[in-house]
């Protein structure tokens, strides 16, 4: 079967890194749910890229974060906080793509 | 050099709140320095540009009070980085206006180091001239032109402009533009204590209580730093600090949670080692200080675009939401006809479709039964800017479409008036890296009587 990410995560966040980057948490309740992500493999940059529309080139860094239980990506924001044309300038609301993909998932 | 010594964030934010409480407990633990940040670039580019602080005057002076009254009793130095929220001089100034008042009102005198941030135009452009200016997260160098369109900029200092400080004797620091983790770092680095631990416990501290749960509201947080290790507690008694809470506070806001870089180098935390200390206090070990080649500042700037002004209005006819991309051409395309659209920028900011997610919105298709739309105008001065969203309003509430049956108006408007002046609108136009020889040669630090 399969869940979403926000129903596997206990957290999912977006938020300015800086005026020029948006940056997603992904933070899991336990070590083994994490683990258990991890090894799906299922976040990649072409995903990524996918579910917001963007090139590959713009989604920058997908980093592990094993202390915290936690899956970071970062992608170049369309333009800086607050330009003309902003939506969101605090980036707080851009996570739900992200949330709402669905990966395979067994109860554990 | 002492064993351990004890930093206080009263919160994250000066202006933000204390809680009596968490201020009472956290004294109680006999701080050696209470030190805020009061700045950020999070609300976007208007306040740097515009000089203005983002956070509310009597809030900000309620909590600066809290703070001053203390450090008056107790005589407990006082440190606060990004004054003002940009950290440019008008906030500076702002900052010590407010600073004064309080101090007169209440008799209070402290040694008192002013230290400014803002960046000359003129030598910043003899830095790119040299080469040492270099672009950070954006593809764009800086140009000599860029530098002349900003209304300001600002650098963020290290911790080094602190220690000045500090041994000129300030009993309060007002900083201007500064990295956050600075103005916790630089007491414990001062009495000697390690530089990536330091640093590493003052960015958990910028953010005052939001490394602990439960995650709500303003709050305060203590650091403990020793030797080899710092712990991190709440004062506040209904909260705690978890391996989870603080852990999880390294990814906030940051592109990389293993690396923080700063001025002269980086924090590296792959081998740091978070441990539950007591039920509500996390200690934390083994983060690394890796030097950098050359010791480098961040460079913020804002520039203006224009004046803007905006309508709110509300869209329920299902026969126009059906047609609404016509509908908003249409609009634009009449507006031109008046003003020739070289000289503003016209925007729809359409809720209910892509309003919060703009280009990054997946879902392109409107599934409301109610759109809420954001017609927005940025022209170079205020006069334009009003006739333009006037002319814009006015045709989007009576221009007809295709099989409309609600010919009195097509717009829904929640006020009288409708058009809001938003006022100078600005965008981050500098977001780059300076190498300066000296840590100390864009902060002038100033001794005044307080």
């Amino acid at each position: 079967m399969r869940r979403t990410i926000g129903e596997i995560a206990k957290f999912v966040t977006s938020k300015n890194a800086g005026p020029f980057l948006l940056t997603l948490d992904v933070v899991f309740p336990d070590e083994a749910t994490y683990r258990r992500f991890k090894a799906l493999g299922a976040l990649d940059r072409a995903t990524v890229a996918r579910l917001y529309g963007i090139k590959e080139d713009d989604v920058l860094k997908i980093i592990e974060f094993d202390p915290a239980y936690a899956m970071k990506v970062t992608l170049r924001r369309p333009w800086g906080s607050g330009a003309v044309g902003e939506h969101d300038v605090y980036g707080a609301q851009q996570h739900v793509p992200l949330m709402q993909h669905t990966v395979p998932w067994q109860e554990a | 050099m002492p064993d351990q010594m004890t930093i206080l964030a009263p919160e994250g934010m000066l202006g933000y709140g204390i809680p009596a409480r968490s201020m009472e407990e956290g004294l109680k633990r006999q701080p050696d320095a209470l030190a805020v940040d009061a700045g950020s670039t999070d609300p976007g580019p208007y306040y740097l540009g515009a000089g203005v602080p983002f956070t509310n005057r009597r809030a900000f002076t309620r909590d600066l009070a809290t703070i001053l009254e203390p450090a008056n009793a107790r005589r407990i130095p006082v440190l606060i980085g990004s004054a003002g929220g940009g950290g440019g001089r008008p906030h500076l100034e702002y900052t010590l206006e407010v600073y004064r008042e309080i101090c007169r009102e209440r008799g209070y005198h402290f040694r008192t180091a002013v230290i400014g941030a803002e960046v000359d135009k003129a030598w910043l452009k003899r830095q790119i001239a040299r080469g040492r200016v270099s672009a950070l997260d954006i593809a764009t160098e800086l140009t000599e032109a860029e530098v002349d369109r900003s209304a300001r900029i600002v650098a963020q200092m290290g911790v080094e402009p602190f220690l000045r400080a500090l041994d000129l004797g300030a009993e309060v620091v007002i900083a201007g533009r500064a990295c956050d983790a600075a103005v916790m770092a630089a007491p414990a680095m001062r009495a000697g204590f390690d530089r990536a631990l330091a640093y590493h416990m003052g960015k958990i501290l910028e953010c005052g209580g939001a490394a602990a749960y439960p995650r709500h509201g303003s709050d305060s947080l203590l650091g403990v730093i020793e030797r080899d290790a710092f712990i991190v507690e709440p004062p506040n008694p209904d909260k705690i600090c978890t391996v989870a809470s603080v852990a999880a506070h390294s990814l906030y806001e940051r592109s990389d949670p293993y690396r923080l870089a700063l001025p002269g180098g980086a924090v590296d935390l792959t081998h740091t080692r978070f441990e539950q200390h007591t039920p509500r206090a996390v200690r934390v070990g083994g983060t690394r200080w890796v030097p950098a080649p050359a010791y480098t500042l961040k460079l913020e700037g804002a520039a203006r675009v224009g004046f803007r002004t905006l309508t709110l209005a509300g869209v329920r006819d299902p026969l126009l939401i059906a047609q609404l991309d016509a509908y908003l051409d249409n609009v634009r395309t009449r507006v031109a006809e008046t003003y020739p659209p070289d000289g503003y920028r016209l925007l729809f900011h359409v809720y209910g479709r892509d309003g919060v997610m703009g280009p990054l919105e997946p879902v392109r298709e409107i599934r409301s039964h109610e759109i809420g739309l954001v017609i927005e105008v940025i022209a170079d001065d205020p006069d334009s800017s009003a006739a333009i969203l006037a002319l814009a309003r006015s045709v989007a509430l009576h221009v007809t479409y295709p099989g409309r049956k609600a010919i009195a108006g097509n717009l829904a408007f929640p006020f009288s008036p409708s058009d809001l002046k938003a006022g100078d609108a600005y965008e981050f136009n500098v977001h780059h890296l300076v190498t300066v020889d000296d840590p100390l040669e864009l902060f002038p630090i100033e001794m005044v009587e307080a």
